[in-house]
Protein backbone atom coordinates (compact mmCIF):
# COMPACT_ATOMS: atom_id res chain seq x y z
CA UNK A 1 0.00 0.00 0.00
CA UNK A 2 1.62 3.31 -1.26
CA UNK A 3 1.26 5.68 1.79
CA UNK A 4 3.02 8.35 0.69
CA UNK A 5 0.18 9.47 -1.76
CA UNK A 6 -2.36 10.38 2.13
CA UNK A 7 0.83 11.68 3.30
CA UNK A 8 1.34 14.41 0.74
CA UNK A 9 -2.27 15.02 0.81
CA UNK A 10 -2.07 15.69 4.38
CA UNK A 11 1.04 17.99 4.13
CA UNK A 12 -0.66 19.54 1.05
CA UNK A 13 -3.60 20.60 2.95
CA UNK A 14 -1.86 22.80 5.72
CA UNK A 15 -3.06 26.38 4.23
CA UNK A 16 1.10 28.05 3.52
CA UNK A 17 2.16 24.49 2.00
CA UNK A 18 -0.63 24.69 -0.40
CA UNK A 19 -0.71 28.41 -0.75
CA UNK A 20 2.95 27.64 -2.39
CA UNK A 21 1.73 24.73 -3.95
CA UNK A 22 -0.89 26.68 -5.81
CA UNK A 23 1.20 29.86 -6.28
CA UNK A 24 3.69 27.79 -8.55
CA UNK A 25 0.22 25.42 -10.01
CA UNK A 26 -1.42 28.64 -11.29
CA UNK A 27 1.41 30.36 -13.89
CA UNK A 28 1.20 27.39 -15.77
CA UNK A 29 -1.93 26.07 -15.64
CA UNK A 30 -2.98 29.86 -17.26
CA UNK A 31 -0.18 29.92 -19.50
CA UNK A 32 -1.08 26.33 -21.04
CA UNK A 33 -5.00 27.57 -20.83
CA UNK A 34 -4.05 30.83 -22.98
CA UNK A 35 -2.20 28.68 -25.39
CA UNK A 36 -5.40 26.13 -25.97
CA UNK A 37 -7.72 28.63 -25.77
CA UNK A 38 -6.17 30.20 -28.82
CA UNK A 39 -5.46 26.88 -30.73
CA UNK A 40 -9.38 26.01 -30.17
CA UNK A 41 -10.25 29.42 -30.96
CA UNK A 42 -8.49 29.47 -34.66
CA UNK A 43 -9.65 25.94 -34.84
CA UNK A 44 -13.68 26.67 -34.13
CA UNK A 45 -13.71 30.24 -35.88
CA UNK A 46 -11.38 29.81 -38.92
CA UNK A 47 -10.63 26.02 -39.49
CA UNK A 48 -13.93 24.34 -38.83
CA UNK A 49 -16.52 25.02 -41.80
CA UNK A 50 -19.71 26.54 -41.13
CA UNK A 51 -22.59 24.76 -40.10
CA UNK A 52 -25.08 23.62 -43.59
CA UNK A 53 -28.34 24.60 -41.44
CA UNK A 54 -27.26 27.23 -38.63
CA UNK A 55 -24.80 29.04 -41.05
CA UNK A 56 -21.59 30.85 -38.93
CA UNK A 57 -24.46 31.46 -35.61
CA UNK A 58 -23.18 27.99 -34.54
CA UNK A 59 -19.81 29.30 -33.60
CA UNK A 60 -21.33 30.29 -30.51
CA UNK A 61 -21.23 26.54 -29.91
CA UNK A 62 -17.01 26.74 -29.06
CA UNK A 63 -17.58 28.73 -26.32
CA UNK A 64 -21.09 27.96 -24.92
CA UNK A 65 -20.95 24.24 -24.17
CA UNK A 66 -17.36 24.26 -23.03
CA UNK A 67 -19.09 26.81 -20.55
CA UNK A 68 -22.18 25.30 -20.07
CA UNK A 69 -19.69 21.85 -18.86
CA UNK A 70 -18.12 24.02 -16.62
CA UNK A 71 -20.68 25.18 -14.60
CA UNK A 72 -21.40 21.02 -13.81
CA UNK A 73 -17.81 20.53 -13.12
CA UNK A 74 -17.23 23.15 -10.86
CA UNK A 75 -20.18 22.37 -8.99
CA UNK A 76 -19.49 18.82 -8.89
CA UNK A 77 -15.70 19.88 -7.55
CA UNK A 78 -17.63 22.29 -5.06
CA UNK A 79 -20.30 19.52 -4.30
CA UNK A 80 -17.20 17.70 -2.94
CA UNK A 81 -15.34 19.84 -1.61
CA UNK A 82 -18.48 21.39 0.68
CA UNK A 83 -18.88 17.47 1.86
CA UNK A 84 -15.11 17.34 2.88
CA UNK A 85 -15.66 20.29 4.73
CA UNK A 86 -18.97 19.69 6.79
CA UNK A 87 -17.25 15.82 7.47
CA UNK A 88 -14.26 16.36 8.41
CA UNK A 89 -13.62 19.81 8.75
CA UNK A 90 -10.66 20.27 6.34
CA UNK A 91 -9.81 24.18 6.21
CA UNK A 92 -8.58 24.04 2.42
CA UNK A 93 -11.49 22.41 1.53
CA UNK A 94 -13.81 25.24 2.88
CA UNK A 95 -11.82 27.61 1.13
CA UNK A 96 -11.50 25.42 -2.23
CA UNK A 97 -15.64 25.56 -1.94
CA UNK A 98 -16.11 28.69 -1.07
CA UNK A 99 -13.58 30.07 -4.09
CA UNK A 100 -14.75 27.86 -6.63
CA UNK A 101 -18.21 29.23 -6.26
CA UNK A 102 -18.07 32.56 -8.22
CA UNK A 103 -16.03 30.77 -11.12
CA UNK A 104 -19.06 29.11 -11.69
CA UNK A 105 -21.04 31.26 -11.17
CA UNK A 106 -18.99 33.08 -14.34
CA UNK A 107 -19.12 30.12 -16.73
CA UNK A 108 -22.82 29.71 -15.70
CA UNK A 109 -23.80 33.44 -16.56
CA UNK A 110 -21.45 33.15 -19.26
CA UNK A 111 -23.49 30.25 -20.66
CA UNK A 112 -26.66 31.76 -20.16
CA UNK A 113 -26.02 34.74 -22.01
CA UNK A 114 -24.32 32.75 -25.14
CA UNK A 115 -27.04 30.54 -25.32
CA UNK A 116 -29.35 33.44 -25.54
CA UNK A 117 -27.75 35.09 -28.18
CA UNK A 118 -27.57 31.76 -30.30
CA UNK A 119 -31.20 30.99 -29.23
CA UNK A 120 -32.46 34.60 -30.79
CA UNK A 121 -31.68 33.50 -34.25
CA UNK A 122 -32.09 29.71 -33.92
CA UNK A 123 -35.53 29.76 -32.00
CA UNK A 124 -36.81 32.89 -32.82
CA UNK A 125 -36.61 33.68 -28.98
CA UNK A 126 -33.62 35.12 -25.98
CA UNK A 127 -35.23 33.11 -23.63
CA UNK A 128 -37.73 30.30 -22.79
CA UNK A 129 -38.70 27.90 -19.76
CA UNK A 130 -37.53 24.90 -20.92
CA UNK A 131 -36.38 22.44 -18.82
CA UNK A 132 -32.41 22.65 -19.75
CA UNK A 133 -32.57 26.71 -19.61
CA UNK A 134 -34.38 26.48 -16.32
CA UNK A 135 -32.46 24.31 -14.48
CA UNK A 136 -29.18 25.92 -15.49
CA UNK A 137 -30.83 29.13 -14.30
CA UNK A 138 -31.30 27.67 -11.03
CA UNK A 139 -27.93 26.74 -11.22
CA UNK A 140 -27.14 30.36 -11.11
CA UNK A 141 -28.99 31.20 -8.81
CA UNK A 142 -27.68 28.37 -6.34
CA UNK A 143 -23.90 29.81 -6.91
CA UNK A 144 -25.13 33.38 -5.95
CA UNK A 145 -26.93 31.99 -3.18
CA UNK A 146 -23.91 29.98 -1.96
CA UNK A 147 -22.03 33.27 -2.43
CA UNK A 148 -24.17 35.27 -0.13
CA UNK A 149 -24.70 33.21 2.40
CA UNK A 150 -20.89 32.62 2.85
CA UNK A 151 -20.56 36.57 2.50
CA UNK A 152 -23.79 37.15 5.04
CA UNK A 153 -21.85 35.72 8.34
CA UNK A 154 -19.64 38.05 10.09
CA UNK A 155 -17.25 34.79 11.48
CA UNK A 156 -15.41 33.46 7.57
CA UNK A 157 -15.56 29.55 8.66
CA UNK A 158 -18.80 29.49 9.95
CA UNK A 159 -20.16 31.70 6.64
CA UNK A 160 -18.27 28.63 4.66
CA UNK A 161 -19.93 25.89 6.54
CA UNK A 162 -23.27 27.29 5.98
CA UNK A 163 -23.02 28.16 2.57
CA UNK A 164 -21.16 24.60 2.27
CA UNK A 165 -24.27 23.31 3.54
CA UNK A 166 -26.75 25.18 1.06
CA UNK A 167 -23.84 23.66 -1.90
CA UNK A 168 -24.73 20.51 -0.76
CA UNK A 169 -28.18 20.29 -1.41
CA UNK A 170 -28.40 21.67 -4.61
CA UNK A 171 -25.95 18.70 -6.07
CA UNK A 172 -29.33 17.61 -6.88
CA UNK A 173 -29.62 19.76 -9.46
CA UNK A 174 -26.98 19.03 -11.54
CA UNK A 175 -27.72 15.84 -12.65
CA UNK A 176 -31.30 17.73 -13.42
CA UNK A 177 -29.17 20.07 -15.80
CA UNK A 178 -27.70 17.68 -17.47
CA UNK A 179 -30.49 14.87 -18.18
CA UNK A 180 -33.26 17.94 -18.74
CA UNK A 181 -32.87 17.23 -22.80
CA UNK A 182 -33.82 13.57 -22.29
CA UNK A 183 -36.22 13.87 -19.59
CA UNK A 184 -38.67 16.06 -20.77
CA UNK A 185 -39.48 17.32 -24.65
CA UNK A 186 -36.88 20.52 -24.58
CA UNK A 187 -36.23 22.86 -27.19
CA UNK A 188 -32.61 22.69 -26.14
CA UNK A 189 -30.95 20.19 -28.30
CA UNK A 190 -29.30 16.88 -26.91
CA UNK A 191 -25.86 15.98 -26.30
CA UNK A 192 -23.99 15.52 -29.60
CA UNK A 193 -20.77 14.32 -27.89
CA UNK A 194 -21.14 11.15 -26.24
CA UNK A 195 -19.07 9.37 -23.95
CA UNK A 196 -20.87 6.01 -25.03
CA UNK A 197 -21.03 5.99 -28.69
CA UNK A 198 -20.46 7.73 -31.28
CA UNK A 199 -20.47 11.12 -31.63
CA UNK A 200 -23.35 12.86 -33.78
CA UNK A 201 -20.67 16.12 -34.78
CA UNK A 202 -18.19 16.16 -37.61
CA UNK A 203 -14.60 15.81 -36.13
CA UNK A 204 -13.34 19.12 -37.48
CA UNK A 205 -15.78 20.84 -34.86
CA UNK A 206 -15.61 18.08 -32.40
CA UNK A 207 -11.53 18.90 -32.09
CA UNK A 208 -11.65 22.72 -31.18
CA UNK A 209 -14.48 22.11 -28.75
CA UNK A 210 -12.91 19.57 -26.62
CA UNK A 211 -9.37 21.81 -27.12
CA UNK A 212 -11.47 24.44 -25.58
CA UNK A 213 -12.76 22.00 -23.10
CA UNK A 214 -9.39 21.45 -21.45
CA UNK A 215 -8.92 25.28 -22.15
CA UNK A 216 -11.93 26.16 -19.31
CA UNK A 217 -10.50 23.23 -17.15
CA UNK A 218 -7.09 24.52 -16.94
CA UNK A 219 -8.57 28.02 -16.50
CA UNK A 220 -10.72 27.19 -13.46
CA UNK A 221 -7.74 25.54 -11.63
CA UNK A 222 -5.89 28.66 -11.99
CA UNK A 223 -8.76 30.65 -11.19
CA UNK A 224 -8.87 28.55 -8.13
CA UNK A 225 -5.63 28.57 -7.34
CA UNK A 226 -5.37 32.36 -7.74
CA UNK A 227 -8.73 32.69 -5.80
CA UNK A 228 -7.93 30.22 -2.62
CA UNK A 229 -4.56 32.15 -2.38
CA UNK A 230 -6.09 35.40 -1.45
CA UNK A 231 -9.17 33.67 0.43
CA UNK A 232 -5.79 31.86 2.85
CA UNK A 233 -4.42 35.32 3.28
CA UNK A 234 -7.91 36.67 4.49
CA UNK A 235 -8.37 33.53 6.82
CA UNK A 236 -5.16 33.01 8.27
CA UNK A 237 -4.10 37.37 8.31
CA UNK A 238 -3.21 36.41 11.74
CA UNK A 239 -0.90 33.60 11.82
CA UNK A 240 3.07 34.20 10.78
CA UNK A 241 3.26 32.78 7.32
CA UNK A 242 1.07 35.42 6.59
CA UNK A 243 2.50 38.29 8.09
CA UNK A 244 6.10 37.62 6.70
CA UNK A 245 4.03 37.97 3.11
CA UNK A 246 2.45 40.80 3.83
CA UNK A 247 6.63 42.15 5.20
CA UNK A 248 7.97 41.24 1.81
CA UNK A 249 4.86 42.15 -0.59
CA UNK A 250 4.07 45.31 0.70
CA UNK A 251 7.04 46.52 1.37
CA UNK A 252 9.06 45.37 -2.20
CA UNK B 1 -5.25 36.64 -45.03
CA UNK B 2 -6.07 39.49 -47.09
CA UNK B 3 -9.26 42.34 -46.67
CA UNK B 4 -11.80 40.54 -48.76
CA UNK B 5 -11.28 37.52 -46.31
CA UNK B 6 -10.70 39.09 -43.14
CA UNK B 7 -14.09 40.79 -43.90
CA UNK B 8 -16.09 37.83 -44.63
CA UNK B 9 -14.64 36.48 -41.46
CA UNK B 10 -15.59 39.71 -39.44
CA UNK B 11 -18.77 39.47 -40.69
CA UNK B 12 -19.48 35.82 -39.79
CA UNK B 13 -22.16 35.08 -42.62
CA UNK B 14 -24.42 37.58 -41.35
CA UNK B 15 -24.02 36.92 -37.83
CA UNK B 16 -21.53 38.86 -36.34
CA UNK B 17 -24.36 40.54 -33.72
CA UNK B 18 -24.42 37.24 -32.38
CA UNK B 19 -21.15 35.54 -32.81
CA UNK B 20 -19.13 38.51 -31.34
CA UNK B 21 -20.67 40.10 -28.73
CA UNK B 22 -20.86 36.06 -26.97
CA UNK B 23 -17.14 35.76 -27.68
CA UNK B 24 -17.09 39.28 -25.64
CA UNK B 25 -18.98 38.21 -22.96
CA UNK B 26 -17.11 35.38 -22.36
CA UNK B 27 -13.69 37.15 -22.31
CA UNK B 28 -15.02 40.10 -20.37
CA UNK B 29 -16.34 37.88 -17.81
CA UNK B 30 -13.75 35.45 -16.98
CA UNK B 31 -10.92 38.38 -17.38
CA UNK B 32 -13.45 40.09 -14.13
CA UNK B 33 -13.08 36.53 -12.64
CA UNK B 34 -9.30 36.72 -13.06
CA UNK B 35 -8.49 40.43 -12.20
CA UNK B 36 -10.65 40.75 -8.53
CA UNK B 37 -9.07 38.39 -6.56
CA UNK B 38 -5.97 39.85 -7.51
CA UNK B 39 -7.03 42.61 -6.76
CA UNK B 40 -8.42 41.78 -3.37
CA UNK B 41 -5.15 40.11 -2.49
CA UNK B 42 -3.28 43.39 -2.82
CA UNK B 43 -6.11 44.93 -0.57
CA UNK B 44 -5.93 41.68 1.98
CA UNK B 45 -1.77 42.48 2.28
CA UNK B 46 -2.09 46.22 3.03
CA UNK B 47 -4.47 46.01 4.97
CA UNK B 48 -2.39 43.07 7.52
CA UNK B 49 0.92 45.55 6.40
CA UNK B 50 -1.04 48.37 7.84
CA UNK B 51 -2.26 46.64 11.35
CA UNK B 52 1.16 45.26 11.53
CA UNK B 53 2.64 48.45 11.72
CA UNK B 54 0.20 49.88 14.13
CA UNK B 55 0.62 46.97 16.61
CA UNK B 56 4.25 47.74 15.80
CA UNK B 57 4.25 50.98 17.03
CA UNK B 58 1.65 50.30 19.92
CA UNK B 59 4.18 48.07 21.39
CA UNK B 60 7.43 50.81 20.76
CA UNK B 61 5.17 53.17 23.33
CA UNK B 62 4.53 50.03 25.78
CA UNK B 63 7.83 48.83 26.29
CA UNK B 64 9.00 52.84 27.35
CA UNK B 65 6.66 53.44 29.71
CA UNK B 66 5.32 57.05 30.18
CA UNK B 67 4.86 58.36 33.99
CA UNK B 68 3.52 61.14 32.90
CA UNK B 69 0.40 59.22 30.88
CA UNK B 70 0.44 56.94 33.43
CA UNK B 71 0.25 54.20 31.27
CA UNK B 72 2.19 51.17 29.91
CA UNK B 73 3.53 50.45 33.56
CA UNK B 74 1.57 47.02 34.12
CA UNK B 75 2.02 45.73 30.30
CA UNK B 76 5.37 46.12 29.71
CA UNK B 77 7.52 43.23 29.30
CA UNK B 78 7.90 41.53 32.60
CA UNK B 79 11.48 41.15 34.06
CA UNK B 80 12.45 37.51 34.72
Amino acid sequence: MANWIPLWLHKLSSPPMFYRFAGALRPWAIALALVLGLVALYGGLVLAPSDYQQGDDYRIIFIHVPSAWMSLFIYGVMGIAAFIALVWRIKLAEVVAMASAPIGAAFTFITLVTGSLWGVRMWGTWWTWDARLTSELVLLFLYLGVIALYHSFEDRRQGARTAAFLALIGVVNVPIVHFSVNWWNTLHQGSTIKLLGPSTIAPSMVWPLLTMMIATKLYYIASLCGRARTDLLAWESGKDWVRQIAENEVRG
Amino acid sequence: MNAASLQSFLAMGGYAMYVWPAYGVFFIVLLIDWLAPQFRRRRVLRELHARMTRQDARKNRQSTPSPLRGEGWGEGPRLP
